[in-house]
């Protein structure tokens, strides 16, 4: 077959403004929906879900690079993050700061492995690679292999936020989030994120232009991987634990699944996709495998009918009516 | 000393399982450009196919082996005909979220009916039993499935290197456009060539059910290791697939032997290295 340009679907150019007044509607929806009758432990599960997918978007959906091993990322900043609080005793902020920056680290050994190789190889590497820690984590002792590590201490968020209070920490991971949220949308409107915009829909063209594309590759992976740490370190605050689930290949399928699902290559998407995917687990839960089934036919009819995701079909919808 | 050849000979066994799934995969990516997620969960399927045969219909181990690989064969004409052959104008990532997608399904309807305890497959009457070379003992299932998959592996690899009907499947691989210009109907080759290789995934499976017990993630850990030899190999040639998934099986007994806690994660590391060296695989051509 010959050879076709790298182009995922991409998104439509969004309004700036449109954008912050969409992303400061969400900010207020979600400081109220405590007190809308939301089970505030969803909403703090969904928003590092929507974190973990943002982090992820970054790299597909603006890099057009995918990786299938994020769980990687996610896991290990758990798994560092809950060690340090429990057996260090070290406070939330610098125990979620720790997670975070390994997970960065890990990023930047994986980056440079796994941009050696495109398309369907780096999403084999990043898998491959991913499964390598998953056995890492099971065997090593400090991770309490199937248990995991429980019972980590949430404690005092610069020693004055005390993070044993539900709402109070809902609304620290509210904080990081947006915080994190915002700096996804200045890197992907900066000069950087231009660039990395410019590689993914035509490579050959970037380089003979002057860009190292690697070295933008690699800085799109490393942000990528801290960002899913930063995910990844403040769930394990939230849910007290750090366990194999979390660096399990599904894990690396199910954040694809998000982004996929709310519109690869939108601001918004991997937010929407994320809580969808999130409540239809919830409310699924009791149905066991039918989980899975569901989750695969998701995946089939995403890929088949509605590539654009919920955020890119309706955006298109909407300029389509407007203009 | 037992220890060790017992270790290599699972590792050998292994290893068959490796080549005959990285080929399938090979042969599939060659033409449709697709990396084939469903391979596990189809292998999966093929190992129940055989325990279904048995179970119901009463029927043995060597008629499952034709059987199963066409039932299966059969599946993934239809999913090729009706999915993935929307897909071929797109990214070739659309593809491996598809099979992705389908894996997940087919993974959850066996786990549903089935639960994910393992079933077991009794080894065939003709194959029980083993013989004793005097350094260790060879069960004789195990013996066959060494000698079935390497006839299988060259087989394939004979009628892809050394037939028409191969040079075709080459060409096509090459230039699809102009190998239709020719008369040649290649949408009709590239099913086929689906077709053929999720077969070979189920004739994997139905070797595998008295081995590894009929279990419905059986494919899944499994395809993940596949796809790292995938990568240490390259997918140039069919050859090359076949001799690193050999190699990577003994390595991997070998460790067990040597150093069991690096046993799971040998082939990975094996990867790590390549991919430092030699980025397009020991086998593989830069493109």
């Amino acid at each position: 077959m010959a050879a076709t340009p790298a182009v995922l679907t991409a998104a439509p150019p969004q309004g700036k403004r449109r954008i912050l007044v969409a992303t400061a509607v969400m900010a207020l929806l979600l400081a109220v929906a405590p007190f809308a009758g939301i089970y505030p432990v969803f909403l703090m599960k969904a928003l590092c879900f929507a974190l973990f997918a943002c982090a992820f978007n970054l790299l597909l959906g603006f890099g057009g690079l995918l990786s299938f091993g994020h769980a990687m990322f996610l896991g290990t900043a758990g798994y560092v993050c809950a060690y340090a609080a429990k057996s260090w005793g070290l406070p939330p902020e610098l125990a979620i700061a720790l997670g975070t920056v390994a997970s960065g680290l890990l990023g930047v050994v994986v980056g440079m492995l796994a941009i050696r190789r495109q398309g369907i190889y780096f999403a084999m590497i990043t898998l491959a690679i991913a499964q390598m820690l998953y056995f890492f984590y099971l065997q090593t002792p400090f991770t309490h292999g199937e248990d995991g590590i429980q019972a980590v201490p949430r404690g005092r968020l610069f020693g004055v936020l005390d993070l044993s209070n539900t709402l109070v920490m809902y609304y620290v991971v509210l904080a990081i989030f947006l915080a994190a949220f915002l700096f996804i949308y200045r890197v992907v409107h900066s000069p950087f994120g231009q660039v990395l915009k410019s590689i993914r829909e035509n490579e050959p063209r970037a380089i003979s232009l002057g860009y190292d594309a690697d070295r933008y590759k690699l800085l799109a992976f490393v942000l990528s991987a801290t960002l899913a740490g930063l995910a990844g370190a403040t769930k394990a605050i939230v849910f007290q634990l750090a366990s194999l689930t979390d660096v399990h290949w599904s894990m690396s399928g199910e954040v694809v699944l998000m982004v996929l699902l709310g519109g690869m290559g939108t601001i918004f998407g991997p937010v929407v996709g994320a809580f969808v995917i999130i409540a239809l687990e919830s409310y699924l839960a009791p149905f066991g495998q039918w989980v899975t089934i569901i989750t695969g036919v998701i995946f089939v009819v995403c890929v088949l009918a509605f590539r654009r995701g919920i955020v890119g079909e309706l955006s298109a919808w909407w300029k389509a009516r407007s203009g | 000393m037992q220890a060790l050849f017992g270790q290599l000979l699972i590792g050998l066994i292994n290893g068959a399982f490796y080549a005959m799934l990285s080929l399938g995969l090979a042969v599939i990516f060659g033409l449709l450009n697709i990396i084939n997620f469903t391979h596990g969960a189809l292998y999966m399927t093929g190992a129940f196919c055989a325990w279904a045969l048995l179970t119901h219909l009463g029927i043995g181990y060597w008629w499952a082996l034709l059987i199963a690989p066409i039932v299966v064969g059969a599946f993934g004409a239809l999913v090729e005909r009706t999915m993935l052959a929307r897909l071929y104008k797109l990214d070739h990532l659309y593809g491996l979220l598809l099979t992705f997608g389908l894996a997940l399904i087919i993974q959850g309807v066996f786990r549903n009916e089935f639960g994910s305890s393992g079933l077991p497959y009794q080894i065939p009457p003709e194959l029980t039993g083993g013989i004793n070379l005097g350094f260790m003992f060879l069960p004789k299932y195990r013996a066959w499935v060494i000698v079935a998959s390497v006839v299988v592996c060259l087989t394939t690899w004979y009628v892809i290197e050394r037939t028409k009907l191969g040079s075709y499947l080459r060409a096509a691989t090459e230039n699809p456009a102009l190998v239709q210009a020719f008369g040649i109907n290649v949408p009709r080759m590239v099913t086929l060539t689906y077709a053929v290789g999720v077969g070979l995934a189920a004739l994997a499976g139905v070797m595998g059910a008295p081995i590894f017990q009929v279990n419905p993630l059986m494919g899944a850990d499994l395809i993940i290791v596949v796809f790292a030899v995938v990568v240490i190999g390259g997918m140039g040639s069919i050859m090359g697939s076949i001799l690193t998934g050999f190699g990577l099986g003994v390595v991997e007994g070998l460790t067990k032997y040597f150093y069991p806690e690096a046993s799971n994660t040998v082939v990975f590391v094996i990867m790590v290295i390549v991919l430092m060296f030699k980025p397009a695989g020991l086998f593989g051509r830069e493109r």
